[in-house]
């Protein structure tokens, strides 16, 4: 998709007075965020399990070469295909070419965020093939010619009303006076056409949670069942994934389940785990003829050693999106990137470039909650930081460093999203001594600075500290 | 130079590695060959009966339905009464699973009983696992000839057998299971974690079931 990040303040604005969007995400502020406490608070090895998949992924990215190398001999000796794309074209054209050599005319997919990265159904659709994505969230922006805006839950932007008329507007064979109020009549009618689809497809194209260097296995983690009939029931099978996906073992692995499904959907486990080891087998009944991994780098292979290795261990649960203030009011399309929330300010000027994306980590109330409810524990807040110095640093020009500051200014002049933001580090912000002079031009930041000698140890914003006050008065 | 030297080479580089490292190598061979487990949660850990109940516990949990019966042999009149009592029609698909085709189907001579993989036809399916797992009521599903995963995903309702004696507490204790069967680092073609009927929340977050695959998931224990 085209990067309109720099539009952020923009899109935010539009985003806060639509009616719409408004009300759609008033469901995650709820309904994520109270599912994953219940989900983390029942499993007492919860955080031991953090700590686990966070050393699974350093152990990994420290030796990433090695897995990758083992994982492609497993594959191989499984009867499948690797192929390596270093940028988003190459990867595309590998993908294309696989498609044009099986004839397809077909696709169907389960989701895929690279997929959206690398701007893959575009592609598909300038050479005459038809991509047809099958989760519900992805065919319903599919619909709607939208990117998602959210890691697991593409249309959470959306109200069912906005949906009905999707439905309405594309499905014009079906009756005009049925029956589409509620979610249940919707899910059916989707459940109906995209079943034709899937038994006419003639290739699947999915991604993968994890490559298993262990046994060549490639994992999709899914709810609705997509991703398996995306994979089991075309000739081809593409599984398109980059490169930190790869995981050592089984036991690896299924300790990074335990915290992915109750991080994102607050579920134990999400309803299909499913592992694929190559194309089918002598005697199978039923499976792809052909299995293809497409592994793909796009910028992250420099991202190792760097400031942003840690963002490498990201397993796309969507809690850091789920628990920001931010998010929640400007909902992901605001950012203007394929990666969306706290992960996206940090993982979009790295994949696109701090020129086009430099500013969004800045749109930050810097309060700490993505980190804290990461799984992989990786230091987002900190991350964001590394990328304002580097705005400063590099001397980019006054013009940029001032909207830098405009997207701040504007996150801070929103009472409701500052005061959403409940654990404001101070003392953070504090670092940023750089900028310290210039939050008396911000309005809401003089009565920050007027209170800069508070004790940063509390943590407290200034609107508990104000709340607290008055209770004392 | 190749898009896959290149790649690892730029890995190396940012890692400060070199390819001939035989300290780096001996680590990761060790690591796969050894599979070290991590943090076992506790929960699934328990005596056979409890461990049985947690699983039915947590399969229910997930809106999975489940019966029990003494044997094998009981089996087709357990699948012959959910289908009665949940008014679905008296008809099943299977594989040639020896676990399923060998039992006495003559019983239940008003069941209709189709074998090989499903076309998207079928209202209902009977799968045998080969593994459950207590810790999150998940079962465990292989393909092979006599065991098409088309049965998995599309039916309405899919029954699953698992015996008593294979409910895990663990999913660590699953890929031994696994293992033994297939060989250190192979695997069958698929492995289906299954924990519950398929759903989806992407409209206004409200939970449904049956998205895609089943809509109903019914698991019979056996022993
Ligand atoms: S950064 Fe952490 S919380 Fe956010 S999607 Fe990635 S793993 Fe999940």
């Amino acid at each position: 998709m085209e990067i309109t990040s720099p539009q952020f303040k923009q899109n935010s604005r539009r985003a806060m007075q639509d009616p719409n969007l408004q009300k759609a995400m008033g469901y995650v502020r709820t309904g994520f965020i109270e599912r994953r406490r219940i989900a983390v608070e029942g499993l007492p090895e919860f955080d031991r399990l953090r700590d686990s998949a966070r050393d699974i992924k350093n152990h990994t990215l420290a030796h990433l070469d090695l897995y990758l190398e083992a994982y492609e001999t497993k594959v191989r000796g499984a009867g499948g295909e690797v192929h390596y794309a270093e940028t988003a074209a190459d990867a595309r054209d590998l993908i294309l070419g696989i498609c044009q050599r099986t004839g397809a005319r077909t696709v169907t997919k389960g989701k895929s965020m690279v997929s959206e990265e690398i701007e893959l159904n575009d592609h598909l659709e300038a050479n005459g093939i038809q991509p047809i994505e099958t989760d519900l969230g992805e065919y319903i922006i599919q619909l709607r010619g939208e990117p998602p805006s959210h890691l697991i839950a593409p249309a959470v932007h959306l109200t069912k009303e906005q949906v009905e008329a999707d439905f309405r507007r594309v499905h014009t064979h079906l009756p005009a006076d049925r029956d589409l109020s509620e979610p249940t009549t919707l899910l059916a009618e989707a459940r109906a056409i995209l079943r034709e689809r899937f038994l006419a497809s003639d290739v699947g194209i999915t991604g993968a949670n994890f490559l298993i260097a262990e046994t060549g296995t490639s994992v999709i983690v899914t709810n609705e069942g997509n991703g398996d009939l995306s994979q089991l029931l075309p000739k081809v099978h593409i599984v398109l994934a980059t490169i930190e996906k790869i995981t050592p073992t089984l036991e690896d692995v299924s300790q990074i389940l335990r915290v992915l499904a109750r991080s994102g959907t607050g579920q134990d486990l999400s309803v299909y785990t499913t592992f694929s080891t190559g194309p089918r087998r002598p005697g199978d009944p039923d499976g792809p003829e052909e299995y293809h991994v497409v592994i793909l780098d796009n910028g992250r292979s420099s991202m190792l050693g760097s400031d942003f290795q840690d963002m490498l261990r990201c397993i796309r649960c969507g809690a850091c999106m789920n628990h920001c203030p931010v998010y929640q009011e400007v909902g992901g399309h605001s950012y203007g990137s394929v990666y969306a929330g706290p992960m996206g300010a940090v993982l979009t000027p790295s994949l696109a470039g701090i020129d086009k994306a430099g500013h969004l980590p800045n749109a930050s109330t810097f309060c700490g909650r993505c980190e804290s409810v990461c799984p992989m524990h990786i230091p987002l807040p900190k991350m964001m930081r590394h990328w304002r110095e580097r705005e400063f640093e590099r001397h980019l020009s006054p013009k940029t460093v001032r909207w830098g500051l405009g997207v701040w200014a504007f996150v801070a002049r929103h009472p409701r999203l500052y005061r959403l933001a409940t654990k404001l580090a101070i003392g953070t912000l504090y670092k940023f001594g750089k900028l310290k002079g210039r939050f008396r031009r911000v309005p809401f930041a003089g009565g920050w600075t007027r209170h800069r000698d508070l004790p940063a140890p509390q943590g407290k914003t200034f609107h508990e500290l104000l709340a607290e006050r008055k209770r004392a008065a | 130079m190749s898009a896959r030297d290149a790649i690892l080479s730029r890995i190396r580089t940012s890692l400060g590695a070199t390819a001939g490292d035989a300290g780096r190598r001996a680590i990761v061979i060790s690591r796969l060959d050894n599979a070290p487990r991590g943090v076992i949660p506790a929960r699934g850990q328990l005596p056979t009966e409890e461990r049985i109940a947690l699983f039915s516990a947590m399969a229910e949990k997930v809106s999975a339905s489940v019966s029990r019966v003494a044997t094998d042999d009981a089996l087709p009149e357990a699948v012959a009464t959910f289908l009665r009592d949940t008014n679905l029609p008296a008809a099943i698909r299977m594989g040639n699973d020896p676990r399923l085709r060998g039992l006495p189907w003559y019983r239940v001579p008003q069941l209709a009983i189709a074998f090989g993989p499903s076309d998207g036809s079928d209202m209902v399916t009977l799968s045998h696992a080969v593994a459950g797992v207590a810790e999150t009521g998940t079962l465990v599903l292989t393909s092979g000839p006599d065991n098409p995963s088309t049965l998995n995903f599309l039916p309405d309702t899919h029954i699953v057998a698992v015996r008593a004696a294979e409910i895990a507490g663990d999913y660590e204790s699953a890929w031994g299971v696994i293992r033994a069967r297939y060989g250190k680092g192979e695997m069958p073609r698929t492995v289906n974690l299954i924990t519950g009927p398929s759903r989806s929340a992407d409209i206004e977050q409200t939970l449904l079931l049956g998205a895609h695959g089943p809509r109903r998931v019914h698991i019979v224990i056996v022993g």
